[in-house]
């Protein structure tokens, strides 16, 4: 199959196969900040959208064997064009070299990729699969019982008083060690610099992009990242300064 | 013959890129350059260094050169960094020594790119480049008189474009700048200048195929869209053929993999 060996063995197949994986990330980490934020509002909320999510079951595995797959295929396609390209440099470096305009993002990218490698790693295993902080892992605090229906598109998805697992408390305790909350807002901060080249990037290998709206382009993709910076800078951030403090009915169980 | 003028003359160091053969290991060697008229193209100022080196019995610095007004592409010295000096839209012949001043080192160097092996000191091998070119490069066209230039209508906007990508004089300044070696602003240049035109699309998805494809094989590396390169060719050539390279060569692979083969139906064989 010719289209196979374009897309897995050529240049810009491999580069076509970073951008669309790319998209499909941009997509999951947007959708994922603004299911998150839901923290703010009460615990009901992020609560009933955690168990509905769970609730999906096989579609849910899709979802992430997908990602997984997303991110494997981004990771595998850096690492050999990386490696194609250093040895096209050749063995003998230039005696002094100058950046001429590639953007501050795009020069430090496979850097912020590597933070964001070792953040998705500890992110997973903190909220996801609880093995780092299991102490305030989901399944070690005591249920919470919705107050309220917890509505998907108008549907109810979550009737009140379904016993769900406590998300939000999770959330909240996992943060207050301030070296995991200040890893997760270098790390998030670096996700949206290697964001800022890769959105704008995507475009160009996709064959989207041309001079008469790059300039708006590129204001659009910045104006995300900044976005995506504040959302995720937020939640670390409103713990951290005491904003965002652990539900009082798990504070009177604790005390019990 | 550089004019005379009032100007001040002024001396540079040179540290420049010695290496006597393709295998041969090569080092940095500072000559001075001593007395030089500000107006004096670069390869000018490298032909006056020369001289005195011959005078001394040193071998002559090697640089290519050619047509020395920017149009053939054979200049190629990273100058201090970047390829072709520190100006914008020029070659190195269109470098001059006003552009520096009195009591700079500067540092010139050959293109470097695995693909474009040394030959001696500043002079590179580019054969790689005509070996894309050959691989499509071409329109397949009824050779003998001009036709009438008026039979087949373009518009404009369609010319302009394609002039502006067949502006590429070929020099390597692109795969020079960019960190990953890169010669997709050539190679797309080259796909764009044609494709864009009624003639060039016989074989359009042929030429993208095959011109890609051979790029990967000589062993360039691939964009990471930082447009060093169109911020150091020579003629400005805009990375927007770079995307447009992109959507061809996708466009391109879909169609040839779902295209039906002819049959082979011209008989007498055994």
């Amino acid at each position: 199959m010719n289209l196979v060996c374009n897309l897995f063995g050529s240049s810009i197949g491999r580069k076509f196969i970073m951008a669309l994986t790319g998209l499909v990330l941009i997509g999951f980490v947007f959708g994922h900040l603004v299911g998150n934020l839901q923290v703010f509002a009460h615990p009901d909320k992020i609560n009933g959208y955690a168990h509905f999510l769970h609730s999906l079951g096989p579609v849910l595995w899709l979802v992430r064997i997908g990602l997984l797959v997303c991110v494997g295929l981004h990771i595998w396609a850096a690492t050999v064009l990386t490696l194609e390209s250093r040895r096209a440099r050749g063995s003998e470096p230039y005696g002094v070299k100058t950046w001429i305009q590639a953007v501050f993002a795009s020069r430090y990218i496979r850097w912020s990729g590597y933070v964001v490698l070792g953040f998705i790693l500890y992110h997973l295993a903190h909220f996801t699969v609880g093995v780092a902080q299991a102490g305030t892992y989901k399944t070690a605090l005591p249920a919470h019982t919705l107050t309220s229906d917890y509505h998907v598109l108008g549907f109810t998805v979550v009737p009140a008083g379904t016993r769900v697992h406590d998300v939000h408390q999770m959330v909240v305790l996992g943060f207050q060690p301030p070296l995991v909350s200040l890893f997760y807002i270098v790390a998030v901060g670096l996700l949206s610099l290697h964001l800022l080249h890769g959105m704008d990037s995507l475009f160009q290998t996709l064959g989207w992009r041309n001079a008469s709206w790059s300039r708006s382009l590129r204001t659009v993709v910045t104006l995300l990242c900044v976005a995506y910076f504040a959302g995720s800078l937020v939640i670390p951030g409103a713990v951290l300064t005491g904003a965002l403090k652990p539900a009082p009915a798990v504070k009177t169980a604790s005390a019990q | 013959m550089v004019a005379v003028n009032t100007q001040k003359l002024f001396s540079v160091t040179l540290r420049v890129w010695r290496q006597a053969g393709p295998a041969q290991p090569g080092k940095f060697v500072e000559y001075p350059a001593k007395d030089l008229n500000p107006n004096m193209s670069f390869l000018e100022m490298l032909d006056v260094v020369n001289d005195e080196l011959a005078a001394q019995g040193i071998e002559p610095i090697a640089f290519a050169h050619d047509c020395r007004e920017g149009i053939c592409g054979t200049c190629s010295c990273t100058i201090n960094g970047k390829p072709h000096g520190p100006g914008k839209g020029v070659a190195t012949c269109q470098t001059y020594m006003r552009s520096f001043s009195d009591g700079d080192t500067i540092v010139v160097e050959p293109f470097r790119a695995r693909a474009f092996p040394v030959i001696k000191d500043l002079v590179i091998d580019r054969a790689a480049f005509d070996k894309i070119q050959q691989a499509g490069g071409f329109i397949t066209a009824r050779a003998g008189s001009a036709p009438e230039a008026n039979a087949l209508p373009i518009a404009k906007g369609d010319a302009d474009l394609a002039m502006d990508a067949a502006q590429c004089i070929g020099c390597g300044a692109c795969v020079a700048a960019c960190k990953n070696a890169s010669a997709m602003l050539f190679v797309s240049a080259k796909v764009s200048h044609l494709g864009l035109l009624p003639q060039g699309q016989a074989e359009r998805d042929r030429r993208v195929l095959a011109m890609v494809n051979t790029m990967d094989a000589l062993g360039f590396g691939s964009c990471t869209n930082q447009y060093e390169c169109s911020a150091a060719c020579p003629k400005l050539i805009s990375h927007d053929f770079i995307a447009r390279m992109n959507r061809d060569y996708v466009k391109a692979s879909f169609r040839s993999a779902f295209k039906a083969a002819p049959a082979n139906t011209s008989g007498g064989g055994a």
